[in-house]
């Protein structure tokens, strides 16, 4: 079985779901092997033993995570040339791709992003991406020339979180030590101070199962407390239009759409969002759609499964109402 | 302060966006092209820079021939001169391939800054900003909703999923700016006239010095094998909302086993 390194992503040890996906997407390919960057390993250990993790690569050195992105893809590029890997998967994040794309460059590989799935056909990785917002699926490959190669080079692949249900598989975990003596220009851009904006316990946005977004129609700050109430009693994530984080209405990082996040979820809750194509495009690829907004002719309403047309502030309160009357 | 802001023309997202069969690449005959849009902040940024540090900015782009109208809105927003690397060997170049190719051309100009939008709006893979500071070996200052400039030092903040990571570095850096952070301005007509006047300088892969086996179709370690139109969506219920539609959600729901 060859080996294929999954780039575990994590905070302080918490590993997150997308990481799980990776290391069962792995588990079909290969034989996978977490890679662990940062300190708080032990409290990863269990979760990346369950999900099948034959061996994982420890590097806690904390210059790994002092600085901007580059350290990460000099320890990979060190394992790539060290265990000669069938492939790298890394979540397709926006650290995630920047970290592919410069271990691309020091491989001398090719990089597959947002690959919503992966497979070996004879030897070959083939990711599936989907393009235009979800209208048309190309299936790529890392070729030599212009022919797709058989493992002449370790090929990476950015995955997008939500592509592949994550299904436990117990292996070892075994810890193996790594370092990798850093060159002066992994060490140009320093992180001096990390700022988190409070976001409560709900899950992560691009993670979620479920998204609840606001748009235009919501209003202003305040009453996106009707969106949160929602998405508390799904266990959902809350998102945004560009038009209601443009307004100062939610944060940047809850921006759904071109110029912000892509989302997959099982269910994507829009409200007061109208559906221009910008929208559309990061969160066309949600499993069930659905929409709650005044004006029949929006665009949303064209790729709903279910649509409510009314009042947003009628409609959510009184769902919010019923979810919570039926637990 | 010498700035370079990279910018590239994109189909627009508005128009119905289809791959070229024979290519497998996007048609771009097929639809307008205009400037990323990200890169108006790029350009915005740059031109705030040098008011306030002096200096000039020089616009540079990569695409066919006729994709000139990127930075021509950069030139008429305020930049003082263009390079506009075009060569038909370029065509298919997938994005390791196409920061080698900038790389070359940067090599060659002098700057403190290089500037760019975080993201294109075709593809969407952000990756430009990082490759290129890999191939010139200099700070990586992605994803900036702030930039800060004194002397040599630069400092930004760097949007992640939790909030942002402050990030200081010495110039020369690469920047990738996010459209949180300014407000680009429009054309005046004074600048879209003296814009007419601006020299641009023409590149092709020798005068860039750009090794041909290393870009393009057969220099990209990337090839799309087939493309499929996606299935349409299958039609949806739509309600009115007679005063129930909340709970008619809720049903709906249930049905599908989300509550």
């Amino acid at each position: 079985m060859s080996e294929i390194l999954v780039l575990v992503e994590h905070t302080d040890g918490d590993v997150k779901k997308v990481t799980l996906e990776l290391l069962t997407k792995a588990r079909e390919l290969g034989e996978p092997s977490a890679v662990y960057i940062g300190a708080n390993f032990e409290k990863a250990k269990d979760k990346l033993a369950e999900y099948g993790a034959a061996k994982v690569y420890v590097a806690e050195a904390a210059e790994l995570t002092g600085y901007v992105v580059a350290p990460k893809a000099e320890l990979l590029a060190k394992l790539v040339a060290d265990a000669s890997p069938a492939a790298v998967l890394v979540a397709a994040t926006a650290e995630g791709k920047e970290i592919a794309g410069r271990l691309a460059i020091k491989t001398d590989s090719g990089v597959l992003t947002d690959a919503v799935d992966l497979k070996l056909d004879g030897g070959v990785f083939i990711a599936e991406q989907s393009i235009f917002g979800g209208s048309s699926i190309v299936h790529s490959a890392v070729t030599v020339g212009t022919v797709p190669t058989a493992r002449a080079l370790t090929v990476i692949v950015a995955m997008r979180p939500n592509a592949t249900p994550p299904a436990p598989g117990a292996a070892a975990a075994e810890r193996v030590d790594v370092s990798v003596e850093l060159t002066d220009s992994a060490k140009l851009a320093r992180i001096v101070e990390k700022v988190a904006v409070a976001k409560g316990d709900r899950p992560e946005l691009t993670e979620a199962a479920i998204v609840v977004s606001g748009g235009r129609g919501v209003g202003s700050a305040e009453k996106f407390s009707v969106i949160e109430a929602l998405a508390d009693q799904l266990g959902a994530a809350v998102g945004a239009s560009r038009a209601a984080v443009d307004s100062g209405w939610y944060p940047h990082q809850s921006q759904v759409g071109q110029t912000g996040k892509t989302v997959s979820p099982q269910l994507y809750v829009a409200c007061g969002i109208s559906g221009a194509i910008q929208h559309r495009a990061g969160m066309q690829t949600s499993k069930t759609i659905i929409a709650v907004n005044k004006d029949a002719e929006a665009p949303i309403f064209e790729l709903v499964d279910y649509g409510v047309v009314g009042d947003l502030f009628n409609v959510v309160p009184q769902a919010t109402e019923e979810i919570a009357k039926r637990k | 302060m010498k700035i370079v802001v990279l910018v590239k023309q994109v189909p627009d997202t508005a128009a119905d966006k289809r791959l070229d069969p024979d290519t497998l690449a996007v048609d771009r005959g097929a639809v307008d092209g205009l400037i990323n849009e990200m890169d108006e902040f790029a350009i915005e940024e740059a031109l705030q820079l040098v008011a306030e540090h002096g200096g000039e900015v020089t616009v540079l782009s990569m695409g066919p021939e006729d994709a000139t109208d990127a930075y021509k809105k950069a030139l008429q927003m305020g930049a003082d001169k263009a390079v506009f690397l075009t060569d038909p060997a370029l065509a298919g170049s997938d994005a390791l391939a196409t920061s080698y190719a900038l790389a070359q051309v940067l090599k060659t100009l002098e700057f403190d800054l290089l500037i760019l939008g975080s993201e294109a709006s075709d593809a969407r893979t952000s990756l430009v900003p990082a490759l290129l500071a890999e191939r010139l070996g200099l700070p990586q200052l992605s994803f900036a909703a702030k930039v800060e400039v004194d002397g040599s030092a630069i400092k930004i903040n760097r949007l992640t999923d939790y909030g942002h990571d402050v990030v200081e570095a010495t110039l020369p850096a690469v920047v990738s700016v996010v459209e949180k952070i300014n407000e680009p301005r429009y054309p005046s007509f004074k600048g879209i006239m003296a814009a007419k006047k601006k020299p641009v300088d023409v590149l092709d892969l020798a005068a860039a010095s750009i090794d041909a086996p290393l870009v393009g179709w057969a220099g990209s370690r990337t090839k799309v094998v087939d493309a499929v139109v996606a299935p349409p969506r299958a039609k949806g219920t739509i309600v009115t909302d007679e005063g129930n539609g909340g709970v008619e959600l809720v049903e709906f729901l249930a049905s599908k086993k989300f509550v």
